[in-house]
């Protein structure tokens, strides 16, 4: 067991794959002498060279659209993209050709791409630099999507990615990277299916669903409730295509009541699918609507405003106190 | 690359004549001319690069050409009877750029790997595609049809440029494989591969076009972007694609571009072969334009008389690829009636062969495609599945519920 920050257990969970991988290559924007903007691929070219850890063209789309290419050709690469609201110059590589790629080809071909995205906000940035779009991309059939909210799954979930034979999109919460937790390197233990959601915290009375940034604040949230005498589940659903829907049923049918929290906007979120399905399958259980927790419909606010933004505490608590009025 | 060539069959193309001259004004210098080695007369011209390429083509090969132009015509003839009596969805014909298409696929070798657009039925043919297998998408019951691990073909791309990278990561792939190999001393074929990217004119202005070239020349990846400079996009023309002849784009990015007469079947072959070879031995990219022309509608849906003059299409006419060979042919005693009479046989009987098989071609279960969505389990696909088959066995013995009649024959009617 050793303690790291999210940042460097993917690091390391990179320094494996290479290692062990040698089909596996990295491909993005200042990922090589930099170690990427966030230095995630730190030291790495150093290690493995400028063929398994490649600096491309700035050309989202042409990332993207290689390592489609190097993956039919039997390669697994893992493309950075420098921040979300840049992924969507390769969207249309993403959508009409990496997730459709199985499918056309009447399953002959796969093509085991792994793209990474720093996301969410609360690092205070320009415009373009603290987006959600993990919607844009779930509503795909053919992708799976999954975001770690802590060490020990940043390190084991990104291997897994890289193992999956489908395209995955590896989402990071940026604003975590720093985030310092134990990791055992030795055994995945409970992480070891990447697409299985987590009980984080056992509870009665209420559950929260929650994923990446939002994690810790659900389990916050869940903490300050306990003080006034509620017992509140929480769930980090680590994956967010497909969506663990039988682990967030068993856990409604125990509590009664569920709250979704995510930063991406409200509107056509994954919080309105889980509220949606959760209706459907355990419609008798509810004592009160789900309830989500979310961003607005707006463009991502201004720094200077993005704590208004930004679901807190107290917003999950004001949501928890509306599903315990039923 | 240059050719001693006058470019002669295309002085009388009045509008390319004033694009080349925007062109050179554009540019400050003259354009490179045009490779062609079989003139419209079927003449044999010579070129200081080429002809050498051209002279490794025996009798039996440039037969081959002919025989090859001859039959994707044929099967582009049924194909498009086919999509008339309601056989196939929609058909895109290739009649124009037999040459093109013949002349740069056979001049890959099988360890080449070919990303095609989805016009490419003739470059199908020469990777041994069954032909019946490639209508499957146009007949509606596939996305794609074949499996490009058996031909290095590749699945046809609806969503124009966006192969071109996926070509170039698979360029890279073999420079990986190469180095791989070297490691581990076993050497072998991969030493000798490269790919093929095949795009239009109206594709070239896609950014994927430019983003493919741009990691193509950053990684000196062997990869032959061949555009097949068709003249119209539909309704658009070239000169809103571009102002200066596509193959000069190639400076750009830092490879040779080459512009080569597109219905000359020996110029196609020579220049290809020149440039795979280039491409194999790790000096590069290259980008050929193949200057053709698609003689009949863009598909069966379109309607060429909205937006160019039929004596356009009939100046290409008289530019046929096929009777450029097959006077090539003649006045050199290399094919006489009997081969031209078995030809026309041969492109009977496929023609035939395709009838038969479209009929037969099997619609799938769409739990296949429940099956194919991912390559791993998926719950949600297996939740939906479940759905799908109780919901399916409630119906089981009783007769699927009518349409209501309007809707049934918009349907059929495509
Ligand atoms: C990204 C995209 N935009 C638009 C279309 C619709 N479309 C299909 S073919 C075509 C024209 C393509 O022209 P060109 O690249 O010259 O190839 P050609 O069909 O002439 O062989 C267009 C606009 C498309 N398939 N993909």
């Amino acid at each position: 067991m050793t303690t790291m920050t999210i940042a460097k257990a993917i690091n390391e969970g990179l320094r494996a794959t290479l290692a062990g991988n040698p089909k596996s290559l990295l491909m993005g924007e200042d990922i090589g002498p930099l170690g990427g903007v966030y230095r995630v691929t730190d030291g790495l070219i150093g290690e493995f060279g400028p063929d398994r850890v490649v600096d491309t063209p700035l050309a989202e789309s042409g990332i993207i659209g290689t390592a489609i290419g190097l993956a039919l050709r039997g390669y697994s690469p893992v493309c950075e993209i420098q921040f979300d609201g840049f992924v969507f110059p390769g969207f249309n590589q993403i959508t009409t050709q990496l997730a459709k790629m199985h499918a056309r080809s009447n399953g002959n071909l796969t093509v085991p791409v792994v793209i990474r995205i720093p996301y969410g906000g609360g690092i205070g940035s320009v415009e373009h630099h603290s987006e959600s779009p993990e919607a844009l991309f779930a509503h795909t059939a053919g992708l799976r999507i999954i975001t770690p909210s802590n060490p020990h799954d940043a390190y084991w979930m990104i291997q897994q990615a890289v193992e999956c034979q489908d395209p995955v999109i590896f989402f990071e919460p940026k604003r975590r990277y720093w985030l310092k937790g134990d990791v055992d390197v030795e055994t995945p233990g409970p992480s070891s299916d990447p697409f299985k959601a987590h009980v984080l915290r056992a509870g009665t009375d209420a559950t929260i669903v929650a994923y990446g940034p939002l994690v810790p604040v659900a389990l916050a949230a869940a903490n300050a409730a306990e003080e006034d005498g509620r017992s509140v589940e929480v769930i980090d659903l680590r994956s967010i295509s497909p969506l663990d829907f039988d682990t967030v049923t068993a856990s409604v049918q125990k509590t009664g009541r569920l709250i979704v929290a995510h930063e991406a906007p409200t509107f056509g979120g994954i919080g309105g699918e889980i509220a949606a399905r959760i209706s459907e399958r355990a419609f008798h259980s509810l004592e009160a609507p789900v309830i989500r927790v979310g961003g607005f419909h707006m463009p991502y606010p201004v720094a200077k405003v993005e704590e208004d933004y930004l679901p807190d505490i107290d917003r999950i608590l004001e949501a928890l106190d509306r599903a315990l009025s039923y | 690359m240059g050719t001693h060539l006058p470019s002669t069959e295309f002085d009388e193309t009045a509008v390319d004549d004033q694009r080349e001259a925007d062109a050179e004004a554009v540019m400050g210098e003259p354009l490179a001319p045009m490779v062609q080695l079989l003139g419209p007369d079927g003449k044999l011209g010579a070129d200081p690069v080429f002809t050498e390429y051209a002279d490794r083509l025996m009798p039996e090969a440039l037969r081959g050409l002919y025989a090859d132009m001859a039959a994707i015509r044929r099967f582009d003839v049924e194909a498009t009877a086919l999509q008339r009596q309601g056989q196939l969805a929609l058909w895109v014909p290739l009649t124009g750029q037999e040459a093109a298409q013949i002349g740069s696929g056979r001049a890959s070798q099988p360890q080449d790997y070919i990303f095609p657009t989805y016009r490419e039925h003739g470059v199908a043919l020469t990777r041994d595609v069954d032909l019946a297998e490639l209508l499957r998408q146009f007949r509606g019951v596939s996305n794609g049809g074949w499996n490009p691990k058996d031909t290095n073909f590749h699945l046809y791309t609806l969503v124009l440029a966006a192969q071109t990278l996926h070509a170039v990561g698979y360029a890279m792939g073999i420079q990986r494989d190469q180095k791989l190999a070297a490691a581990s001393s076993t050497g072998g074929r991969e030493r000798d591969a490269a790919v093929i990217a095949y795009f239009g004119d109206g594709a070239s202005s896609e950014g994927d076009v430019h983003e493919s070239m741009v990691f193509a020349s950053s990684y000196n990846a062997p990869v032959v972007f061949f555009c097949q400079n068709n003249h119209w996009a539909i309704s658009v023309p070239t000169n809103v694609q571009t102002r200066v002849p596509l193959s000069n784009r190639a400076k750009g990015y830092g490879f040779p571009g080459i512009r080569v007469d597109g219905n000359d079947v020996i110029a196609v072959h020579a220049v290809t072969e020149w440039a795979l070879e280039h491409a194999r031995q790790g000096k590069g990219p290259v980008l050929i334009e193949a200057f053709t022309y698609r003689v009949g509608a863009h598909t069966t849906a379109d309607d060429p008389t909205k937006y160019r003059p039929s004596s356009e299409e009939d100046a290409w006419r008289a530019k046929d690829p096929l009777l450029r060979l097959e006077k090539y042919l003649r006045a050199e005693g290399l094919a006489d009636d009997a081969f031209f009479a078995k030809v026309k046989a041969d492109g009977d009987e496929l023609a035939a062969y395709v009838r038969r098989t479209t009929h037969d071609l099997e619609t799938p279960d769409i739990r296949s495609a429940f099956a194919n969505t991912y390559a791993e389990a998926h719950p949600l696909v297996a939740e939906e599945l479940a759905w799908f088959e109780e919901y399916s066995a409630g119906f089981a013995g009783e007769e699927p519920a009518a349409e209501p009649a309007g809707q049934a024959a918009a349907k059929a009617g495509h």
